[in-house]
């Protein structure tokens, strides 16, 4: 549009462009807004309202009311409730063992690469590597590690003069594989963040910290860990979130096995919704939904303690 | 101060070290285990150098027809690249209005889209899946590519970054008459490149790794992602070793490519991502 036209027909060219202006914005934000809406939108009441249903993906819907959170929830005689809680106690097992060494490592290997010591950069680089391989990758690697008889760790071990380890077959010993390899795998992320944690805290408070006569291990209570108070807590709420969302590894290495002691959760829901010639959605929609909200309550407490702080 | 400077760095170099072995030993016995041939690959006592060294276990595993791995690199390769692109510009476009253009209920529209990255994804599992099977795409490249468009994060890792870009040369612009869409495109891309960079690389990696989604939408073998299909391989080789870990050291290959390329932008991408919060 040319200026002098504009100011050639200026009333009627006005009311076009303000139109036109107003339409923009939303010419702008549309391709995205129409994938938000069918695929992210929509699917969340869909969902809750396919747990309400009895279903398989391909017959008609029937309406079942509660039935399925009953089942799930507090119908003792249902099958569902045993294997729910049963999935439900290996999810939380997962969660306690793997969360504190996912923070406690890196951790420590971010204090170290932040001393900078010789071949820092090597080593922030090969501690994050394993972060960008499939889960899929990274368990391969470490069921052939594992392996009970040709191992490459069950081999040292009977080097040192002990029986084979049934690393992928018995409880407890299924529990730290699946810890191992997610802590080898997963570390990376949260040593970046904690790198850039350390990084932010200024200088002179170490220095102040040394007049006054603290040891290093009274700088790190006293000066590390108040500074790096909200990069922990962000990692915290996320390593949590992430390991209530373990799947791939109890499916892939222990087949959720023995028994059932590593089905976890979303391995569960993975089950009850998608194999087996009879899949059954609506169970899988509210077994979902139950997680999800448990998973919402924890990013609430984020987004509650991330906000105090500002 | 400089005698502790030096011991802490001395302490924590050895700390590394030590931690290092646990990280670098396993990709060297998967190295070493996929370069022997079958029969020594779990013969005692081990061998960290093989015996007789071989890439037979590499081309077995690229020719075999019950497991196309070639096809499988393909389907990932295509549907990450298709995928990340779509999803740069719909969430740059986005990001440009959310940031720079004024209109009614612009901020509300966007906090309120921002809040749903608290929805955690399984929820949106089944239901996906019903709607994915009920318009026709299972084993599909589009069930791949498109459902995950809907995320929110781009956009607001794109918008924090227009943010901050300064509006003298949009202002400039503005007075030739230049319209919205030619700011978009030639003033703030090219000046946004690093962020576009950060979201492409994350955006990838994402869509390359994933396992569980293309695990439920795809049904036959030449559709597989390639996570997929080295499970299913696991299953196929059953205890052939040396083969899977040839399979494994294969689906490494691009991403470790990547990452010696782009190793500074996914740093700061993970830092931006901590600051989000």
């Amino acid at each position: 549009m040319n200026v002098s036209n504009v100011k050639n027909n200026a009333p009627r060219t006005k009311s076009r462009r303000n139109w036109k202006e107003k339409l923009t914005p939303f010419l702008f934000i549309s391709p995205h807004l129409f994938f938000f809406i069918i695929f992210l939108a929509y699917p969340t009441f869909y969902g809750l309202y396919i747990s309400f249903h009895s279903w398989n993906f391909f017959t008609d819907m029937n309406f079942v009311g509660l039935q399925n959170y009953a089942n799930i929830l507090w119908n003792t005689d249902s099958i569902f409730f045993d294997y729910f809680w049963a999935a439900f106690r290996a999810t939380l097992i997962f969660v306690v063992l793997s969360v504190p060494f996912l923070i406690i490592i890196p951790l420590f290997i971010a204090l170290g690469i932040n001393a900078r010591p010789f071949g820092h950069n090597f080593f922030r680089a090969l501690f994050y590597a394993p972060s960008l391989l499939s889960v899929v990758t990274v368990v391969l690697i470490w069921i052939w590690l594992l392996d009970t008889n040709a191992g490459l760790v069950n081999y040292y071990i009977g080097w040192l003069g002990f029986d084979n380890i049934p690393w992928l077959t018995r409880a407890p010993w299924v529990w730290i594989s699946l810890v191992v390899m997610t802590i080898w795998w997963t570390i990376g992320t949260n040593m970046i963040l904690f790198l850039a944690g350390l990084g932010e805290i200024p200088d002179h408070l170490y220095e102040a910290a040394k007049i006054d006569g603290a040891n290093r291990i009274q700088q790190f209570f006293n000066v590390t860990l108040p500074g790096l108070k909200g990069p922990l807590v962000f990692v915290m709420i996320m390593t949590t979130i992430a390991s209530f969302n373990v799947m791939a590894q109890p499916q892939l290495a222990t087949n959720g096995g023995p028994g059932y002691e590593t089905r976890v959760l979303i391995l569960y829901i993975y089950e009850v919704g998608f194999t087996g010639g009879n899949p059954r959605a609506g169970l899988a929609a509210a077994m979902s939904v139950v997680l999800g909200l448990m998973l919402l309550c924890i990013s609430l407490v984020q987004f509650k303690l991330m906000t105090k702080e500002k | 101060m400089a005698i502790e400077d030096k011991s802490s760095k001395r302490i924590s170099f050895i700390f590394l070290s030590i931690m290092a072995l646990f990280w670098i030993l396993p990709l060297l016995w998967v190295l070493s285990t996929s370069l022997k041939p079958e029969s020594q690959a779990i013969s005692w006592p081990i061998r960290w150098i093989p015996e007789t060294l071989t890439f037979q276990n590499y081309q077995d595993v690229l020719m075999r027809q019950d497991v196309p791995v070639l096809r499988w690199f393909w389907n990932s390769f295509f549907v990450a690249t298709i995928h990340t692109g779509l999803m740069l510009l719909f969430n740059s476009m986005s990001a440009y209005a959310f940031a720079r253009l004024k209109f009614r209920g612009r901020d509300v529209l966007f906090w309120g889209l921002m809040a749903t990255m608290m929805i955690p994804p399984v929820m949106n599992l089944v239901p996906l899946y019903g709607l994915i099977s009920s318009i026709g795409w299972v084993n599909n490249y589009a069930a791949l590519i498109f459902p995950g468009l809907g995320g929110v994060f781009g956009i607001f890792l794109l918008r924090q970054f227009f943010i901050g870009i300064p509006h003298e040369l949009e202002e400039a612009a503005r007075m030739d008459g230049a319209s919205p869409f030619f700011i978009y495109w030639k003033i703030i891309l090219p000046l946004a490149k690093p962020a576009l960079i950060v979201l492409a690389l994350f955006t990838f990696m994402g869509n390359w790794n994933d396992y569980l989604w293309p695990l439920i939408v795809t049904t036959s073998a030449d559709m597989r992602t390639l996570p997929v299909g080295l499970a299913i391989m696991q299953g196929q080789f059953n205890i052939q070793f040396a083969k899977l870990m040839a399979a494994t050291i294969l689906s490494a290959i691009p991403v470790i490519i990547l990452f010696m390329f782009a190793q500074k932008f996914i740093v700061k991408g993970i830092a931006l991502s901590g600051i989000k919060g």
